[in-house]
């Protein structure tokens, strides 16, 4: 006789099953349904006329050429909206920033190449960019300001570009520097990109008289946040306003926070009285949708003799371009919280400047803040080893933050949450990923081949993540009466499996096949709370949640199946969606379906009970958990191009639990390939005049299989989190936080200078450069772990 | 990035083609060959032809074959026809090599070889090639049809002597004798990238002497070319690494590299030092 | 705004009348004319591939070709690689081997490398990786593409 609720031996297992996705057949046959394949009658296409100035102020806009056009139904600029308000911060009103928001349509000034200053609404999309290209813009060049790190200029009378100064830390810095030892000092530049999905973004709106809905299309990431966000700038209810989802093509942080266009596309369907699609082009993608990343940072640490880092102080300025947008100032708290990393850093002093430039605005991109605080403290750390004459793997070692001392209070709030460590063995995983990489073989290796000529080398960079950011989520699964379910949540999809995953923990925890499980989401219409999909939080929330739901739908099918096979609740179980007994070997059975059939309202054996086989289910986490992880790259410099070859490169990663390891291992190399075109390849490039020169994906560089090597992933499921039921921890921007430290550390190893890389993307001709100039760090100039004592 | 309006036409003979463009050219009317390199340009308005002639169906033009001692290349020959080499030897070879350096391959089964000599991009493979082959160019217009030679054929940045009127309908390459060594090398951030440097050089051995060197470069300079001074410093001495450096920097020394976004002068002349020295050294294999 | 053309479109097979501008790239009438809407357009300007399509046994970015172009030509799109309800093997390899995430490029991706297969491209690494080169991907990292293909084209090939 089985223990009560343990089920059957010969269940099907769900978790940590690398199951195929149930996204993928529409997708493999060209059935998806993304932005530009949504289409309604009558509908008119939008094209958007941009600044092609980088700060002026604007004369006068004559659109009498393009409204004339046939086929054109209307042209508007500022002055036709004039009852819009700026596009708000997601958190809610900040008085510092509101005079910074950007408005749907540029009144007086326009503030970077790629603002929007006016929309045609056309038959076609053709006809709307011919029509675009005669609107006549007349404008007074003002001088642009480019530089977040020199002094602020006027943005508007009253008020500088440096709306703000984050100042926070903890700790006495001063005392630190006044006793350390050795003092480090760096300056240190990341530079500007993005997630540049490979769908560009798309809205479609729609207006149902009728029923007084106005619809949106091709929304994503957080679709209830931005209905009432849209509902207020338009002075509707919120249930009158209706975002869904359909298929996305890549989010990375930039699809899905609320744009200009999109408030456009909705306002145009309300007034114009017909639906309005507007498909972005690339061109435009490159020079207006969100950008991240670019940071300039003067970092000092104190450092005890023995290597213990007392203090970190560092000033940094964050080129926020032309506008505040929709995340305020979150990518420098970010920063800010990322800093200390793994170590214990009881001193921390940091002033985040927020720089406007006139420049495309920029917001959160894939570990917004986590990358550039893991570059700079990394790199900081392996100039102080080399500065000591220490091996950079023994400097982490007595600085890491024991298994011992968890949960680790930071003593830092950062997006509104206190920074409390959950658990993690930071040095026993640092030991696995060496051991997994053979790090002793390695510089063995290494050394021989250097003697041999080669410039080759190796370097590390750990990092602590956050994931799971609550507060709340919550769902809603139902079974109909043919045994099918439906979970209803308000998580969004950007492509990473969402469905798949909360498919799977459904089926665990209920005993259904995951194939027969539909998971709804990124539909406001479907249920009215929701958080979207971003920080790494879809697997956490939503997947405890659907855990929770399931269980407590579970318990509800064996009680009614309970009474009408006359058995005890103890000696049920439900194995591929039948109720069976699990005292007997073959014995009486009776489907979900059927289970569901008894519910329904008018059933005769519903008796007391709430009609309906269905559960809600609530996850709540007052912190977010913190997986951790260790980056370990071995890198080729042709010293006479200055090109990069990735040799190996291993992350060693803490995922709690994993649901589906394939697809959590897509998410590290996906996440990888765009650290490494971060670190190479990718940057945004502005002329003296302020024009944007990566406008072009012949510009814009991205890596291709060519560039990406095959990399060795160590999953971890040693600590899972204590924060939610399944344990689990979040994924999506595992691949990416520490690639930019890794191999910048890497690269300094291979040419004997480990301090040489501060700046990326380490490009070629940047690389070149380092190798020719004189050895300017004061440290000594080959320098190499194999130099030192093993450890 | 939808193109702007133009009229369309499709000529089958060659007569058709000249007759048309001959009227369209003056009201900004332009070739349409592969389109690799148009289209974009169209997607972007950099280029708002009125006009477009459309030579992919003209009988004759997709001609590829060796006339005597020189391989004829029709107007609407695709770079993919090189895949495989064309002829038997060394320019076979030679032309089957660098094709796989040029773009990817959904755009050479597209692109032409007569297109890419027509839009003179400084760093285009076969644009090298014909400067360093000495290859002929036959241009043709209502009024006349003339023989270009190459080393007057390129003017600068997508710029030639090619009037607006001229169809590019031939390019003839020589045939290369059998013990003609070859190597090439470019230099690009990503595989497939327009070349930031690249060498294409020959040579014969005789007697354990390099005979009759051409050292090509492209990318560099505002055109590709042959470096004179280099190749007779070359001539007659030994095929070995120091040689070849010696060569490279000759070379680099030599030229006045273009200055753009995606590198600096100085920067290609270490490339090309880089990139005529490993050329060299894969030619002597 | 200049004349339309008519036009016949062969694709998957089928025969699609056109009334389109010439200008109309055969990305665009594929997708609009057509109704063919797997095919997709990423950048427009003939780098990423998104676009790509088989046309007369090759594939070709159809952002870079004018659907007046098309003519005559034999077009092949990701709406026919399956026959019927029966998956291609590369479909079933892009499933199978978690090949694809957004979806988005999955389309240019499998004309690409059906393309590649049926015109006899051999498949060790270095080629296989050069050719997938040639499309861009943002989600995977590419290495389960590289995965899947190779292990449809040893079904391909046991084919054979």
């Amino acid at each position: 006789m089985s223990a009560a609720g343990s089920g059957r031996s010969d269940k099907a297992k769900f978790l940590g099953v690398s199951v195929t996705r149930l996204e993928d057949p529409p997708l493999v046959t060209g059935k998806g349904c993304f932005a530009a394949d949504v289409s309604f009658p009558h509908q008119l296409h939008m094209r958007i006329v941009r600044s092609g100035l980088a700060h002026a102020r604007i004369k006068s806009i004559d659109v009498s050429e393009a409204r004339a056009v046939p086929g054109v139904f209307a042209v508007w600029t500022a002055a036709d909206i004039p009852d819009i308000p700026p596009i708000n911060l997601r958190e809610g009103p900040n008085e510092t920033l509101a005079p910074y928001l950007q408005w749907l349509l540029a009144k007086n000034r326009v503030r970077y190449v790629g603002d929007p200053v006016a929309a045609v609404f056309a038959e076609d999309s053709y006809l709307a960019e011919d029509a675009a290209d005669l609107v006549a813009l007349d404008m007074e060049e003002l001088s642009p300001l480019l530089s977040a790190n020199e002094s602020p200029g006027e943005f508007e009378p009253g008020h500088t570009t440096e709306p703000s100064v984050m100042r926070k830390g903890y700790g006495d810095v001063d005392a630190a520097f006044r006793v350390a030892h050795t003092v480090v000092e760096m300056e240190l530049w990341i530079g500007r990109h993005s997630g540049v999905p490979l769908e560009t973004r798309g809205a479609i709106a729609r207006y149902d008289v009728g029923r007084d809905v106005l619809e949106l299309h091709g929304a994503a990431k957080v679709p209830h946040r931005n209905r009432e966000a849209i509902a207020r700038m338009l002075g509707r209810s919120i249930n009158s306003v209706h975002l869904i989802e359909g298929h996305v093509g890549g989010g990375f942080g930039v699809r899905g926070e609320l744009y200009p266009e999109d408030v456009l596309v909705c306002l145009a369907a309300l007034r114009l009285g017909r639906p309005v699609k507007w498909i972005e082009d690339r061109r435009e993608h490159l020079m207006a949708a969100n950008h991240s990343r670019q940071q300039y940072h003067r970092v000092r640490a104190a450092v005890a003799a023995d290597g213990q880092v007392l203090a970190i102080d560092d000033e940094f300025f964050h080129d926020q371009g032309a506008y505040v947008r929709t995340h305020g100032m979150r990518v420098m708290d970010n920063t800010v919280g990322t800093l200390p990393g793994s170590y214990r850093i009881p001193a921390l002093r940091t002033v985040g400047h927020f720089r406007l430039t006139n420049k495309t605005p920029a917001a959160t991109y894939r570990s917004p803040g986590q990358y550039e605080g893991t570059f700079v403290r990394e790199r900081l750390f392996d100039v102080i080893s080399a500065k000591l004459g220490m091996n950079p793997i023994e400097l982490r070692r007595r600085n890491l933050i024991s298994p011992t001392e968890m949960p680790f209070k930071r003593q830092l709030n950062i997006l509104g949450e206190d920074v409390v460590y959950d658990s993690g063995d930071y040095e026993g995983q640092l030991d696995k990923a060496l051991a997994a990489i053979g790090w002793d073989e390695l510089q063995v290796e290494l050394k021989r081949r250097r003697a041999a000529g080669e410039a080759v080398g190796a370097g590390i960079a750990m990092m602590v993540e956050k994931t799971g950011l609550g507060p709340t989520d919550g769902v809603r699964i139902s079974v109909d009466t043919t045994g099918a379910v439906e979970v209803v949540t308000g998580s969004a999809s950007v492509g990473q499996g969402v469905e798949t995953v909360i498919a799977q923990i459904c089926a665990e925890a209920l005993g259904v096949d995951y194939k027969r499980i539909r998971v709804v989401h990124g539909r406001t219409d479907r249920i009215e709370y929701g958080i979207g999909a971003h920080a790494s939080r879809a697997t956490v929330m939503t997947g405890s949640a659907t855990h929770i739901a399931a269980t407590k739908l579970r318990a509800k099918a064996i009680e009614m199946a309970a009474e009408l096979m006359q058995a005890p609740v103890d000696a049920l179980d439900i194995v591929d969606g039948n109720i069976v007994r699990t005292d007997m070997i073959a014995g009486p059975s009776i489907t979900l379906g059927e289970i569901a059939a008894n519910l329904v309202p008018t059933s005769k054996m519903l008796g007391g009970r709430e009609p309906g086989l269905s559960a809600d289910g609530w996850s709540h986490v007052d912190h977010m958990c913190y997986p951790y992880g260790t980056n370990l790259a071995v890198v080729r410099v042709d010293r006479e191009t200055g090109q990069v070859i990735i040799e190996r490169y291993l992350l060693a990663y803490d995922i709690g639990r994993a649901v589906n390891p394939m697809l959590i291992r897509g998410q590290i190399v996906g996440g990888f390939a765009q650290g490494l075109g971060g670190a190479l390849l990718e940057e945004f490039l502005y002329d003296e005049n302020g024009e944007p020169l990566s406008v072009t994906f012949a510009d814009y560089l991205m890596p291709t299989a060519r560039e990406v090597p095959q990399i060795e992933v160590l999953l971890l499921e040693d600590a899972p989190s204590p924060l939610n039921p399944l344990g689990v921890k979040g994924a999506g921007e595992a691949g990416i936080t520490g690639v930019g430290a890794a191999i910048a550390a890497a690269i300094g190893d291979a040419i004997g200078m480990p301090g040489a890389v501060t700046r990326l993307p380490i490009t070629p001709q940047r690389l070149k450069a380092i190798l020719a100039q004189k050895h300017e760090c004061s440290v000594p100039a080959t320098t190499s772990f194999s130099e030192f004592s093993k450890v | 990035m939808k193109p702007a309006p133009f009229v369309y036409h499709k000529p089958r003979t060659v007569d058709e083609a000249v007759t048309i463009l001959a009227e369209v050219a003056p009201l900004y009317g332009r070739v349409l060959a592969g389109g690799q390199s148009l289209v974009p340009s169209m997607a972007f308005r950099l280029a708002r032809p009125a006009h477009l002639v459309d030579i992919n169906n003209v009988t004759g033009f997709d001609r590829l074959a060796v006339d005597g001692d020189a391989l004829s290349i029709g107007a609407a020959v695709r770079h993919t026809s090189f895949h495989r080499p064309v002829t038997e030897g060394p320019l076979g070879k030679l032309l089957a090599f660098v094709v796989q350096h040029i773009a990817h391959y959904p755009i050479r089964t597209r692109g032409t070889f007569c297109g890419s000599l027509a839009h003179a991009d400084p760093a285009s493979e076969w644009c090298l090639v014909a400067a360093t082959l000495d290859a002929t160019m036959k241009a043709k217009n209502l009024r006349n049809a003339r023989d270009i030679p190459a080393d007057s054929y390129f003017e600068g940045i997508m710029s030639t002597v090619l009037k607006e009127d001229d169809i590019l309908v031939e390019a003839r390459l020589p045939i290369l004798t059998a013990d003609t060594r070859f190597g090439f090398y470019e230099f690009n951030r990503r595989a497939g990238d327009l070349a930031l440097a690249m060498a294409l050089v020959l040579y014969r051995i005789k007697d354990g002497a390099i005979v009759e060197p051409r050292i090509g470069i492209g990318g560099v300079e505002t055109r590709p070319r042959r470096l004179r001074e280099a190749e007779a410093a070359l001539t007659g001495r030994e095929p070995n690494s120091a040689n070849f450096r010696a060569a490279a920097e000759a070379v680099a020394e030599a030229v006045d590299p273009l200055e753009d976004t995606q590198a600096s002068a100085a920067y290609r002349r270490d490339l090309l030092r880089a990139v005529v020295s490993r050329a060299l050294e894969r030619a002597s294999v | 705004m200049t004349d339309k053309i008519e036009i016949a479109l062969t694709v998957n097979g089928r025969t699609y009348a056109v009334r389109t501008e010439a200008r109309r790239t055969l990305a665009d009438v594929i997708r609009e004319d057509c109704g063919l809407t797997g095919t997709h357009t990423g950048c427009e300007h003939g780098v990423c591939g998104a676009c790509t399509v088989i046309v007369d046994g090759e594939p070709v970015r159809s952002c870079l070709m004018f659907a007046v172009q098309a003519e005559g030509k034999i077009i092949r799109t990701v709406e026919g690689l399956a026959k019927g309800n029966e998956l291609h093997p590369l479909q079933r390899a892009f499933i199978e081997h978690h090949g694809l995430q957004c979806g988005f490029c999955t389309p240019g991706f499998l004309m690409l490398a059906t393309a590649a297969l049926e015109n006899g491209l051999e498949i060790d690494d270095d080629k296989l990786i050069d050719v997938l080169s040639s499309n861009l991907c943002r989600c995977t990292g590419y290495e389960n593409i590289i995965k899947a293909v190779r292990a449809a084209a040893d079904e391909m090939r046991g084919q054979r």
